[in-house]
């Protein structure tokens, strides 16, 4: 009997032990770590972004700003939960290659977009925006200013 | 009960194996295709086949650049949208001319009255030449293949031979004195003649390949088997017998550098028609690489293979046919661009030239009225220019050959067809709204387009009927000249909207103000001639 449970004990650790090292290479070899980095290069580790990343280079905010700075909030609760939601969405999507293209913003995300427009400009344009980023109705700043951030 | 314990105890430890073996299972899935999105980020291209200047056969260079072949011959498709496209039939589409009765009238004396049909893909371009009946029913001009065929090496080699040489003399790259030589020979040409000279010219593939839907059909009636030919008209078995290779539709060669896949232009026409814009003073804010040129002391005539932007050679190369033209046979084929690209500069450019034989240009005389009247082609290009995207540098190619994902990359969607086909990534890319936002704006600019083009055709109607009961009532010639001159304006301001694909939308304030014009002078000429009046007048 103690013998029997001692070789299902072997064979579920053998098991783990797989699932672990499988999965830790997996997360090594799908450069897992970069996500937790603030470095613009990881959001072209797929190469769905490129376009974004390329004319984000040529851009005016590419002294001032790295993607995570306008499209994840900035306190650390927030910002993890939006890149696990994010992660998520965008791992589904390139894995399963059921996206719309050309990809466009939702509007949760323009919602954060526009908060961080905010949290460096709102002593320019607190008259014009009066801190409303939830109504539909509201300003945003990217309706006018497309191409500030990257062409696409 | 131990033995229960132990049954509950090899479920609980098989259970947990099989979902542990579940979940490797999908992790190694993912990490294949992590590996896979991996794989496609690098550039896949290898050149598995030469191409060269001879090789017109698409399906050749499809074996380089399979992608883009593969939407290449989707323009076989059959397509429609609400004002363009060709109905759903497998044969030569639906007839434009019983659909707006108008157009028959207009064209009355001219082959377009015979057979006039809507367009179809890219492939079928030499397939329906060779059939329409303006083409088997009337004698038409070799000029005709500078568009309607992948041209360019038969008119090298017709070039060369007129010297005395053959196609392995020709000189390394394209060589134009050669081909504008062969050009000009071959649009002298008929067209039947012109046909047979394209079979004889190898096409690249390294054995006879059965044509596609778009190639040449040798078994069918073309004007070059058709009964009824004059005596000793080469026929097309004739032409085959010394035949090498295949006539090929617009082809990869026509638009594409062979050695570096950079876009180039390769028709005659355009070449002429270009340096002649270029040459003129008329602004060009849409092609800023004309200005530069201008500003530079224009020290070598412009040549849009090098003086061109990239983003300007994708509208160059579809403006090599897509364009108001003259094709024959009086003269060579040219683009009447001399004096700027609207209608009224065209127009001017026409009524100042002079055929061989002293008289003023007119492309037919209205079987009705007796009116020495102009036809459009498909002036796409110059409308296109007076537009809001061109003057936004937005390319042909952008909206009618959009890049599209494919793996890792990006590549021009080379069936080429209505935006309205294609609406995510042709308008999308730059315009944010739902498609079916865009489709309705879009159709919004066509539909009042097509209204203000209805009211242009009852109005030159008006004005033929006016004319013809003048006529009748014994007006001389002499006196309905000031009608016929108003004719031959309404009608060219009319057709250049109704012949352009686009329903307007290319540059609608300026078909709007060009029909406005055709109304004007439909009925400032309608009045004319009921001014005459005579013995039996109404």
């Amino acid at each position: 009997m103690l013998r029997l449970l001692n070789w299902y004990t072997l064979l579920v650790a053998v098991l783990v032990g797989i699932l672990a090292g499988v999965g830790l290479f997996t997360f090594g070899y799908a450069e897992g770590l970069s996500y937790f980095s603030t470095d613009p290069a990881a959001c072209v580790n797929c190469h769905i972004m490129r376009d974004e990343y390329d004319s984000w280079q040529k851009a005016s905010h590419h002294t001032a700003a790295k993607c995570i700075d306008c499209h994840l909030p900035h306190s650390l609760i927030p910002k993890y939960m939006a890149k696990a939601e994010n992660g998520w969405n965008h791992s589904k999507g390139f894995t399963l290659q059921n996206f719309h293209e050309p990809i466009m913003i939702k509007p949760h995300n323009g919602a954060i977009l526009q908060e961080n427009c905010l949290a460096c400009h709102e002593a320019m344009v607190h008259q014009l925006v009066a801190g409303v980023t939830t109504d539909k109705d509201a300003v945003s700043c990217v309706h006018c200013h497309r191409g500030v951030g990257h062409g696409q | 009960m131990a033995d229960r314990t132990r049954i509950k105890r090899v479920g609980l430890f098989a259970g947990i194996v099989v979902v542990v073996a579940l979940a490797i299972v999908g992790i190694v899935a993912l990490l294949l295709n992590i590996s896979e999105r991996k794989r496609e980020a690098r550039n896949p291209f290898v050149r598995v086949v030469n191409v060269d200047e001879v090789t017109t056969d698409p399906a050749v260079w499809g074996k380089n650049w399979p992608m883009e072949f593969d939407s290449y011959q989707r323009t076989a498709d059959v397509t429609h949208t609400k004002f363009g496209g060709s109905g759903g039939s497998e044969a030569l589409p639906q007839e434009k001319i019983d659909r707006d009765p108008w157009l028959k009238r207009m064209f009355a004396g001219y082959a377009f009255s015979i057979d006039y049909r809507d367009r179809r893909g890219h492939a079928y371009m030499l397939y329906d030449q060779e059939r329409t009946e303006r083409v088997t029913k009337k004698p038409q001009p070799g000029a005709c293949i500078h568009c309607h065929a992948s041209a360019a090496p038969t008119w090298r080699r017709v070039g060369l031979e007129a010297e005395g040489k053959t196609l392995s003399d020709a000189p390394s790259g394209f060589d134009w004195p050669h081909v504008m030589a062969g050009f000009k020979k071959m649009s002298a040409m008929t067209y039947t003649e012109a046909h047979a000279e394209l079979l004889k010219t190898p096409d690249g593939s390294p054995e006879e390949t059965t044509p596609g839907p778009g190639g040449s059909s040798v078994t069918a009636k073309t004007p070059a088997n058709a009964d009824g030919l004059p005596k000793g008209a080469p026929t097309t078995r004739e032409a085959l017998a010394a035949h090498v290779g295949e006539a090929h539709p617009v082809a990869c060669i026509d638009c594409h550098n062979p050695e570096t896949m950079q876009l180039r232009v390769t028709r005659p026409g355009f070449m002429n028609g270009i340096q002649a814009l270029a040459d003129s003073s008329e602004p060009v804010p849409h092609i800023p690489s004309i200005q530069r040129w201008r500003d530079g002391g224009k020290k070598k005539p412009y040549d849009p293979n090098t003086d061109a932007t990239r983003q300007e050679m994708r509208s160059f190369v579809c403006g090599q046919c897509h364009v108001e033209y003259y094709c024959g046979p009086k003269v060579t084929l040219f683009f009447p661009w001399n004096n700027g690209l609207k209608v009224e500069q065209i127009e001017a450019y026409y009524d100042n030239y002079k055929f061989p034989d002293g008289h003023r240009f007119y492309d037919y005389q209205h079987a009705e009225t007796g009116a020495e009247v102009l036809k459009a082609q498909h002036p796409e290009f110059e409308l296109w220019s007076q537009g809001i995207h061109a003057r936004s540098g937005v390319a042909c190619a952008d909206c009618h050959m959009p890049y599209q994902r494919v793996g890792a990359q990006k590549v021009s969607d080379h069936w080429v067809r209505s935006p309205l086909l294609n609406i995510n990534r042709a308008c999308q890319t730059c315009h944010r709204f739902p498609e079916s936002e865009i489709k309705d704006r879009v159709e919004a600019i066509q539909g009042r387009n097509f209204a203000l083009l209805q009211r242009s055709g009852k109005a030159l109607m008006d004005l033929i009927d006016a004319v013809v009961s003048a006529k009748k009532g014994g007006a001389t010639p002499d006196q309905l000249h000031d009608a016929l001159e108003l004719q031959r304006k309404a009608q060219w301001r009319l057709d250049f909207v109704a012949a352009e694909n686009s329903m307007g939308f290319h540059a609608s304030q300026e078909t709007a103000r060009i029909l406005a014009e055709s109304i004007d002078y439909a009925r400032q000429g309608e009045m004319a001639a009921r001014r005459i009046g005579g013995p039996n007048a109404k």
